[in-house]
């Protein structure tokens, strides 16, 4: 994820490190038999659409603004 | 067993590919990938319901998505610049991360007393019936009983991120269509005539 200057990538990359909390969920839900792990990774696969969809709109409106969508090029907030 | 090995090697492969695809579209391609093989591993985890939503939630709408935007901004920009790779150098303390968090893994489920872990044969029953570990009957159960909260506060969360949506990409200048539809809906006489040029061509259609 830090390693990509492509913001679309590091979304991708966020996306894979929630699979793979949800994996390890699942996974113990089934050794331990418990609902609560599936219903966990319920709510993370629900927050990370919406994390998702708000990502992808904020590189949107990033790119309105200035054209550009580098995540090293856009530092106009001093990060 | 086979599976599971099958489908773990594949999941490091397609994530590995994900990361380093110099093109984005390929990334997305190999994410799908990822997930659809995700999705099978959910099945041998008994978590029927939840590999059902991963395809339909993760590997279809979630990539949509990223599709869509990737079309939109590359109608008007050319291919992002590659950059320094700085790949080499994420990579030593990346892999030694995973290792202490796999050890991490091992050891706590080593450390676990087996009398507490339930026996796997419990879970056992044919997949689909009601009232079978991971079956949707037995999840739904779940989420509207004992986690109800937690599934009301989703739905909050699905707002806010489609308000928030909406806020960030939305229109430029949404006063200037607001006016626009009211002038638009002042004027009834302008619909009498739409409504009577559409009636032969339903006709037509009815034919």
């Amino acid at each position: 994820m830090l390693t990509r200057r492509n913001p679309l990538i590091v979304l991708m990359a966020i996306e894979l490190m929630w699979n793979a909390a949800n994996l390890a969920m699942l996974a113990f839900a089934r050794a331990w038999l418990n609902n609560a792990g599936h219903v966990f990774a319920f709510l993370v696969i629900t927050v990370a659409a919406a994390e998702a969809a708000i990502g992808l709109a904020i590189v949107l409106a990033t790119f309105r603004r200035a054209r550009n969508v580098d995540v090293d090029e856009v530092a106009s907030m001093r990060g | 067993m086979i599976a599971f090995w099958l489908l773990s090697i594949g999941l490091v492969v397609t994530s590995v590919l994900t990361v380093t695809a110099r093109r984005p579209v390929h990334s997305v391609v190999y994410l799908i990938a990822n997930f659809v093989m995700l999705a099978m591993l959910y099945v041998t985890l008994s978590a029927e319901f939840l590999a059902v939503i991963q395809v339909i939630v993760y590997a279809s709408a979630i990539l949509m998505l990223f599709v869509f935007v990737m079309a939109l901004l590359s109608t008007s920009t050319g291919p992002f610049s590659v950059g320094p790779d700085r790949l080499p150098r994420f990579a030593v303390p990346s892999v030694a991360l995973v290792v202490v968090v796999l050890g991490l893994i091992v050891y706590g489920v080593s450390r676990t007393p087996a009398a507490i872990v339930p026996k796997a044969g419990v879970a056992s029953g044919p997949a689909g019936t009601a009232n079978v570990f991971g079956s949707a009957a037995d999840f739904g159960a779940a989420l509207m009983t004992t986690y109800l909260l937690p599934f009301e506060v989703t739905a909050v969360v699905l707002m806010v991120a489609v308000i928030g949506v909406v806020m960030l990409a939305g229109d430029a200048a949404p006063s200037a269509t607001l006016g626009h539809h009211a002038r638009r809906r002042r004027g009834p006489r302008v619909r009498e005539p739409i409504a009577k040029a559409r009636r032969p061509v339903e006709k037509g259609s009815a034919r």
